[in-house]
């Protein structure tokens, strides 16, 4: 017997719906073979993993704090990625963001009124905006390979960071520390919920799906990017204009990136420091895939990556696993996305006897 | 079966209540790591000191260990973590663990905190550090005596005070030796990297170093130093074993004892909030023994050791002039303590710029 993968005549609509959701299923029963495999109990290990962290308010709002930043950042990038311009330099920008945002407090520390926060927001909108619009215009004006310029803006940004943060931004009460003066409250996010983490970087990521829905469902923006994405010559005979949508693509994605870096700065951090980030911005990546690029479904896929890093920390803490525990499932979730993903435009025949005569139409490359 | 499976599942929560129930009794003690515990280096320190604490105290506590925690805004929900998981003394051994442990350690008003190499305390918070400076300062002067080219590499992670600290330590040992001595030195933003380290010894020997000391937490330094047929010193933990033939001595972090006291100060209630910073007196740090050196470069290290121990000599003794030519220390002044913890200068005779 051979399985075959034959082409749909056209894509799968309930595979395009079903394809996450069977990453996941499988996600968790490999995990729960690996469990097992390194002598933990499987039912606890996946209940300490996947399960525990939703049963107190405390983890629930830590599960939250951490998805904001990457549920704003994936959102932009799902705007970019359909019009097929492949942003992968989200760390950057969010890096960016942070630093043009805590430009305000840092330098007119003395500057404290109810204008100051959303002033640094705005700062750190632009702050991304603008690096972004690197990337952009190298592709618009030179024709190069946006995925490699914004992925090494990334480490130009990082080590701005690194140098900005011990040298003229460090806090001259530091003892000689990297990091710059703690935030005052002024510039700090509002919290939503006393005595925890949550802020109001959720109210901004409710938005900010809102908004990319709209944008995407009920403009003629929205229609151009996917237009342009599927079919650029089309869009070209339909005098839509290619360099304005990377532009304007690039600039949304790098700006929502940007304000997840200042809200995390202002928030979360407290202050501009040399670490500000473990990855949200590659992480996004994997969130606007597993999304299927949809700002709602982004939001959902947000949060079971969220559960990734907090039930990985929670399984070494819990049962003394690995810290690398929680790279192992984000990896297996990517994979199996993409395996899955084989299904929306390919169909699976199991052929019990060998054909007699050579098939056009069977194709194994998936 | 998915009855089953809830079955079991409710099961096992309920054996896992009980055992926590049952464990309640006992002090829970947490650690939270930079790096993984078998780094061979500064976090292993760390575990071999949980591990004494578990041998002398093990019936009355149960520790958790976590390890390879990022510093930075993720550290705060770990350590938050561990404070709701029960542990009432929680240990938190990085630099840049300071500030989420400070936040922390106001929300857990009963949890006692202590952290490892910072500057900042509260009513339930201190600081604990060792006086590696003092072996540093030993290691200087074999590196002196040893190198034939009168260079010696440098591998540095951050330029926080504490690392400052012992470059300016090697470089006064070294220069009481050979007052011309040089210094390379490669920073590589990162505790804990050995590929980096690696590479940084690599360029390091490429450019004609005979010897080379590191304040990052592996052992690839040292490897590389065995395969040139060169030398190092190890750093946290004795590092013999992975470069038998090329480590002369190691400066150990012996954190132990001080685990087992201030364990005991929570079980007996006599916890206090106070900063400590011993060094080869108290025996928190500690010298691995001197190998591949001759008897009297040996010789000469443990009796500069025993001087450092005994209080006769301090290694920032004056005069001591920064890298402009500027008396920091007139002869004889011995660095009080604040500057040392506060140090953002090099010594005279580095030739390099302290990144700012």
């Amino acid at each position: 017997m051979r399985i075959e993968l034959i082409r749909r005549p056209e894509r799968s609509t309930t595979m395009a719906f079903l394809s996450p959701l069977l990453a996941i299923v499988l996600t968790v029963v490999v995990g729960f073979f690996i469990f097992a495999a390194i002598g933990v109990d499987p039912f606890r290990g996946l209940y300490v993993y996947f399960v525990e962290p939703l049963t107190t308010d405390w983890s629930i709002q830590e599960l939250i704090v951490k998805a904001i930043p990457i549920i704003l950042i994936a959102v932009g990038l799902a705007l970019c990625y359909l019009s097929n311009n492949w942003n992968i330099g989200a760390e950057g920008q969010f890096t960016a963001g942070a630093i043009a945002g805590s430009a305000l407090p840092i330098l007119l520390p003395d500057v404290q009124n109810f204008a100051t926060l959303p002033l640094m927001l705005l700062m750190g909108i632009a702050g991304g905006m603008l690096y972004a619009a690197i990337p952009a215009l190298l592709k618009i004006r030179f024709g190069t390979n946006e995925i490699l310029t914004s992925l090494m803006l990334v480490y130009v940004s990082l080590l701005f960071l690194d140098w900005i943060v011990r040298g003229p931004w460090r806090n001259p009460q530091g003892y000689g520390f990297p990091g710059s003066v703690d935030f005052s409250d002024a510039a700090t996010i509002p919290i939503l919920v006393e005595g925890s983490r949550l802020h109001l970087g959720l109210v901004l990521v409710i938005v900010a799906v809102l908004a990319a829905w709209f944008l995407l469902r009920r403009t003629i923006t929205g229609f151009e990017i996917s237009v342009l994405g599927q079919a650029p010559r089309a869009g070209a005979f339909a005098g839509f204009s290619r360099t304005r949508m990377i532009l304007l693509t690039f600039m949304i994605s790098g700006g929502l990136a940007g304000l997840a870096g200042i809200s995390e700065v202002a928030g979360p951090v407290g202050k501009l420091d040399v670490v500000i980030s473990p990855g949200y911005g590659f992480t996004a990546i994997i969130v606007a895939f597993l999304g299927r690029l949809n700002p709602i479904a982004i939001l959902v896929a947000g949060f079971v990556l969220a559960l990734t890093y907090i039930g990985g920390e929670a399984a070494q803490i819990t049962l003394g696993l690995s810290s690398k525990t929680a790279n192992v499932f984000q990896g297996m979730l990517l994979f199996f996305v993409l395996a899955c993903d084989s299904f929306i435009l390919y169909r699976i025949r199991f052929v019990s006897k060998p054909r007699a005569q050579p098939s056009g139409i069977a194709n194994a490359s998936g | 079966m998915l009855k089953r499976l809830m079955t079991t599942a409710a099961a096992l929560l309920l054996a896992f209540a009980v055992g926590g129930a049952h464990a309640q009794e006992k002090l829970k003690v947490g650690f939270i790591n930079v790096g993984p515990k078998t780094d061979g280096g500064w976090t292993q320190g760390h575990w071999t000191g949980a591990e004494k604490l578990k041998a002398a105290l093990g019936d009355k506590i149960e520790i958790t260990f976590v390890e390879d925690v990022k510093e930075g805004p993720d550290s705060e929900r770990a350590i938050e973590a561990l404070a709701r998981a029960g542990n009432k003394l929680i240990f938190t051994t990085s630099f840049g663990f300071m500030d989420p442990t400070l936040k922390v350690a106001e929300k857990f008003p009963d949890v006692k905190f202590e952290h490892a190499t910072g500057v900042k305390t509260a009513p339930n918070m201190t600081f604990y550090n060792a006086r590696f400076y003092q072996g540093r300062y030993i290691i200087g002067q074999i590196a002196a005596k040893l190198s034939k080219k009168g260079v010696a590499g440098y591998i540095v992670s951050v330029p926080i005070p504490e690392v400052v600290m012992g470059i300016n330590s090697f470089m006064l040992g070294a220069q009481s030796v050979n007052p011309d001595f040089k210094l390379k030195i490669v920073w590589i933003n990162s505790w804990m990297d050995p590929a980096k380290e690696a590479d940084a010894a690599k360029a390091l020997f490429d450019q004609g170093v005979d010897i080379i000391t590191q304040h990052t937490d592996s052992t690839a330094p040292l490897k590389i130093a065995q395969e040139r047929g060169l030398f190092g010193f190890g750093q946290s933990h004795d590092m013999l074993d992975a470069a038998p033939k090329a480590q002369l001595t190691a400066i150990v972090d012996n954190w132990g004892p001080y685990y087992i006291a201030r364990t005991q100060a929570v079980l007996d209630g006599t916890w206090a909030s106070q900063a400590s910073w011993d060094g080869l007196k108290e025996g928190t740090v500690q010298m691995s023994p001197y190998t591949n050196m001759s008897a009297d470069v040996a010789k000469a290290a443990e009796e500069i050791q025993a001087k450092i121990s005994s209080g006769e000599f301090h290694p920032f003794t004056g005069p001591i002039s920064d890298q402009d030519g500027k008396e920091r220390y007139a002869a004889g002044v011995v660095a009080p303590d604040g500057d040392l913890l506060g140090m953002n200068w090099y010594v005279k005779g580095i030739d390099d710029k302290l990144p700012q």
